[in-house]
């Protein structure tokens, strides 16, 4: 068995050990592994989304039982210090010595920091692992304790230096971008098109500083400032410098490997460097007289390495790589491919560019007009992957090129369909997978939709920028084996979820039976029955009361069922403002009925272990001091959540408790696809955390900016803004609009976020329908939704007040027993239910 | 006051009382094992448990036999009345009565309000093929009145 070490254990290493365990050749095989950071490999390309979960796990490439599973040592937080090439032997800085027969080095690159004097201070960082940002988020926090407006600066308009922009801008810090060239991205975009994307930055709120060479950095022992020249200084508190990578080729050096004359370690088209036992590949690897600071040369790299090692010598690295790139920066899409920068000797360029919009698009065309040769998008890069296959492939191109790029009219694009591809075409360039690749897993492999298809593929794993092109491909090839990709509800209905509300709306049926009847088939199920509950909530604003039986549990009996079958209650407590008085009742019904009590995530009072037959004491008690049924059983509307607001905090600038009450009590028992929260923060330090909620209201000077779609849960997303500066009445005429558009079109228990983001167009088209009424549907959601609003009633009341109802309330039909098999044991001076098993 | 005292009672209590969930699994086991299928020609006892009018349309309700919790289903849109266990065998709630009804391929089932997971009304089987089952019990309706068999 041959002995195989990897020294580097980030995207390109780990690629490495996959493509080998994954080969016919692994058993001859015996893999050690060093990485210097402290865990297992992760994606560093998404290293942003850290902020989102900060849940460093989620973004491994794969656990460190993988390594174990495929008989791989992983050895983490050990440095390799030295290599003797003559007896094949490494040294780690902790003394350990392995030989090998094969040495592969991916160890890949630092950040640079340029030499400016004072860049040691306190303040400032590189953006390259997870242990930086962890750096920079500690330091933020510390830093907004004492200034909530503190601002930091990124040294680098490049690529990365953005991503760092979008990351300081996500701790809450003003974020400032300083760049030495004349424009941004200097490397993928032209002046154009870097103008573009300036603009767009700078509209959600990036302070964008070009021409700036940085003498020095102020500050004693932490930084406070950036010197550009006399009189020129930014005040800025955090610094992270993101002003491009070196190779981190010491190892190379030192075992003297044949180096480049700037960093990196030679290798020929087989990766290997001047010693033939001895591969680099990533951005350590110097090929071409280029380092390939992408991860899909690098993990070509390893294919290759990887090949080279079990004798497949006839896979080398291509001469030429593509060095095409699309990604979505700070929301921003961005691509560019093939030769963006072309000279005008070798073709024409079509540009079509909409500052208004914050779009540029330009492709190069060569000069006999029939292929394309590279271009740049910048604001919408949907194009990109159609574009991409066609300057790839060299496909033919339509007589009038500008079709490529032009607002696609009636009828969609000009490509036709993705099935038009050549088999060959490379669709995952991160794991090579190419369009036959994905229709033959549907054809052959028996794959049936896009979760499949990754399984088997491994598609989409990498960056994951071709996802669309690849629900594309599935779905024109079922399409073409005569399998349908309709969207249904269930076995029983064939329509989706609007369809179905559309329907309803209409043909004015009365009742779910009436809608089983004529619209579908068989006799229902758990998935139906409370969808079309929903849509006569929405159609009809009827309250569970009318049609019990098709509801929820939890909407059946007007509270939450939880473990041990007891019910919990939830009165309304609009914005979280309560008095003494009723605290002291909600506390007093609480102790009678010895419910547990607790504070709930959306600023009210949950009571918990009730029994069915005690729900309507309980609630007749409540309904009689004045309290409503909070909903908190139902796919509806929650609460909306406030901050203290101007009336008592002294940074406040509205009163987003008022604000927040009439907002909830005007969408209160609203019922939708999901459950909707709101929030209403009176400043932008946000305290009510308004971004975290389907729609959010943040006081600024002027009005309210309103952010829609975000959540918390299991996958937690900001809201993104829909509109600024508003007054109250707009605000309501808004999120009238939009919550009516998403009660009518979302799929069944689909929140806003998953919504906006299957939503054609995103948050751009979201804007057009309700700030622009581009559907020409405005009034119509307004009236409807204040049709609702006036049929509103307490669905508790309305039952204590029905003897039919009531009948409900009861565990056995023919006993009054109640249920014995209850049980509950104490805890902290309350009570829980007995655990399970 | 009762319940105050009831409260003031749990606080007294020792810590080491506190944990004794395995007498839990034991008797919620007893209880699980109470509940085996009855065929219609092995009913010893048949049970009235109420008139049909008693029982809300195209949903469930409890009865409540001798120790016996038994959820009853009143399947209008097929014209057929069927019986099972109330208690979900998955987490042993005494929950399924309150579950939706419907059908899955035909075949009619009961959705447990707790996790959706799916019984046949017709043998008690778990509809996605999992290790779970409960038992049913036959159903016959005479005047109006609602009468459930058991073997005891």
């Amino acid at each position: 068995m041959k002995k195989i070490i990897v020294v580097g254990n980030g995207m390109v290493g780990y690629k490495f050990c996959e493509k080998l365990v994954a080969s016919s050749e692994s058993k001859n095989f015996k893999i050690t592994v060093f990485g210097e950071e402290p865990r297992p490999a992760y994606d560093r390309v998404h290293l942003s989304a850290f902020f989102e979960n900060q849940d460093a796990k989620a973004l491994e490439m794969a656990p460190a039982a993988w390594y174990k599973e495929n008989n791989i040592d992983l050895i983490v937080d050990e440095k390799v210090d030295n290599i003797f090439r003559t007896t094949k032997t490494i040294i780690t800085a902790k003394s350990r010595q392995l030989t090998y027969d094969y040495l592969v080095l991916a160890t890949g690159s630092s950040a640079f920091v340029p030499p400016i004097k004072g860049v040691e201070k306190e303040g400032v960082f590189v953006y390259r692992t997870i242990e930086d940002l962890e750096g920079m988020l500690g330091y933020a926090a510390k830093l907004k304790a004492k200034n909530p407006h503190a601002r930091a600066a990124v040294l680098g308009g490049g690529l990365l230096g953005l991503e760092a922009g979008k990351a300081v801008m996500d701790m809450g810090l003003e974020p400032h971008i300083v760049e030495f060239a004349p424009k941004l991205m200097p490397r993928q975009l032209d002046a154009r098109s870097s103008k573009v994307l300036q603009l767009k930055l700078e509209s959600i709120g990036l302070n964008i500083h070009l021409n700036k060479a940085t003498q020095q950095i102020l500050g004693e022992e932490a930084i406070v400032g950036m010197e550009f020249g006399e009189e020129d200084i930014l005040d800025v508190e955090m610094l992270v410098v993101s002003a491009g990578i070196r190779p981190r080729d010491e190892l190379g050096v030192i075992c003297g490997l044949t180096m480049g004359a700037r960093g990196g370690i030679v290798v020929n088209n087989k990766m290997q460097t001047s010693d033939e036992h001895i591969f680099a590949i990533g951005e350590v690897a110097l090929y071409n007289e280029m380092i390939y600071g992408l991860v899909a040369p690098g993990y070509d790299m390893a294919d290759v390495a990887v090949n080279q090692i079990i004798s497949k010598v006839a896979c080398q690295m291509p001469d030429e790589i593509d060095m095409s790139t699309k990604l979505k920066l700070i929301g921003v899409d961005v691509a560019s491919f093939g030769e963006p920068f072309m000279p005008a000797s070798k073709g024409h360029s079509i540009i079509f560019e909409n500052k208004t919009q914050h779009l540029y698009k330009r492709i190069n065309i060569s000069l006999d007009g029939k292929s394309l040769l590279g271009g740049i998008l910048v604001g919408d890069a949907s194009d990109y992957n159609m574009l991409h296959q066609v300057y790839l492939n060299g496909m033919k191109i339509p007589e009038d090129p500008s079709q490529l790029i032009l607002p696609a009219s009636e009828g969609g694009s000009s490509f036709g369909s993705v099935l038009e591809l050549p088999d060959t075409a490379q669709v995952c360039s991160c794991e090579s997978i190419s369009k036959g690749d994905i229709c033959s897993s549907i054809t052959e492999g028996g794959c049936n939709n896009l979760g499949d298809v990754i399984d088997k593929t491994k598609a989409t794993t990498g960056c994951g920028g071709c996802k669309p092109m690849v629900t594309d491909l599935i779905n024109e090839t079922l399409k073409s084996l005569g399998k349908e990709v309709k969207e249904t509800i269930c076995e029983h209905f064939d329509y989706n979820r609007q369809a179905l509300y559309d329907l309803v709306k209409v043909s004015q049926v009365s009742d779910y039976e009436e809608v089983l009847n004529t619209f579908g088939k068989g006799h229902g199920c758990e998935i139906c029955k409370p969808l079309v509950a929903s849509i006569f909530a929405t159609v009809t604003m009827e309250t569970p009361n009318r049609q019990p039986t098709i509801q929820d549990t939890n909407d059946r009996f007007l509270a939450n069922i939880q473990r041990n079958g007891t019910y919990s209650v939830v009165p309304r407590v609009a914005a979280g403002e309560i008095t003494p008085d009723q605290l002291i009742v909600i506390g007093e019904v609480a102790k009678k009925y010895d419910l547990y009590t607790k504070i709930t995530g959306g600023q009210r009072i949950d009571l918990f272990g009730a029994q069915v037959h005690e729900l309507p004491m309980i609630w007749k008690e409540l309904i009689a001091a004045g309290f409503e049924s909070g909903h908190a059983y139902g796919k509806s509307l929650r609460t909306v959540k406030s901050c203290v607001g101007a009336t008592w905090c002294r940074y406040g600038m509205h009163e987003s408790v008022t604000f927040a009450i009439d907002i909830e009590n005007r969408y209160r028992g609203l019922r939708s696809p999901h459950k909707l929260k709101g929030g209403v923060s009176g400043c932008i330090r946000e305290c009510a955390e308004a971004r975290g909620k389907d729609f959010g209201l943040i006081a600024v000077e002027g009005g309210w900016n309103l952010y829609v779609c975000g959540n918390g849960g299991a996958t937690p997303k900001h809201a993104v803004l829909l509109a600024e500066q508003l007054d109250d009445e707009t605000v309501v005429k808004y999120l009238d609009r939009f919550l009516m558009f998403y009660i009518r079109t979302a799929g069944p228990l689909v929140r806003t976020a998953p919504w906006l983001d299957k939503l054609d167009g995103g948050i751009a088209y979201l804007k057009q329908v309700v700030v622009e009424d581009s559907l020409g549907i405005a009034e119509d959601l307004e009236i409807e939704m204040q049709g609702l609003v006036n049929r509103y009633e307490c669905e508790w009341k309305q039952a204590i007040e029905s003897e039919e109802v009531m009948k409900r309330f009861k565990h056995f039909v023919n006993s009054d027993d109640t249920d014995d098999t209850i049980e509950f044991v104490p805890m902290r001076d309350q009570k829980k239910p007995k655990a399970w098993v | 006051m009762a319940t105050i005292q009831v409260l003031q009672g749990f606080i007294s209590l020792p810590k080491e009382t506190y944990f004794y969930q395995p007498l839990k699994f034991k008797t919620m086991q007893e209880i699980l094992e109470k509940y085996k299928s009855v065929s219609e020609e092995n009913v010893n006892q048949w049970f009235k448990v109420g008139k049909t009018e008693d029982f809300p349309e195209n949903t469930g309700a409890c009865i409540k036999y001798k120790t016996k919790q038994i959820a009853v289903y009143n399947f209008v849109r097929t014209g057929k009345w069927y019986a099972t266990q109330n208690l979900c065998p998955h987490k042993m709630e005494m929950v399924l009565s309150l579950g939706m009804i419907g059908d899955k391929d035909g075949i009619p089932k009961v959705a447990c309000p707790l996790h959706k997971k799916n019984f046949s009304l017709e043998d008690g089987t778990n509809l996605a093929g999992e290790d779970l089952k409960i038992a049913t019990y036959p159903v016959k309706i005479i005047d109006g009145n609602v009468y459930i068999g058991f073997l005891e």
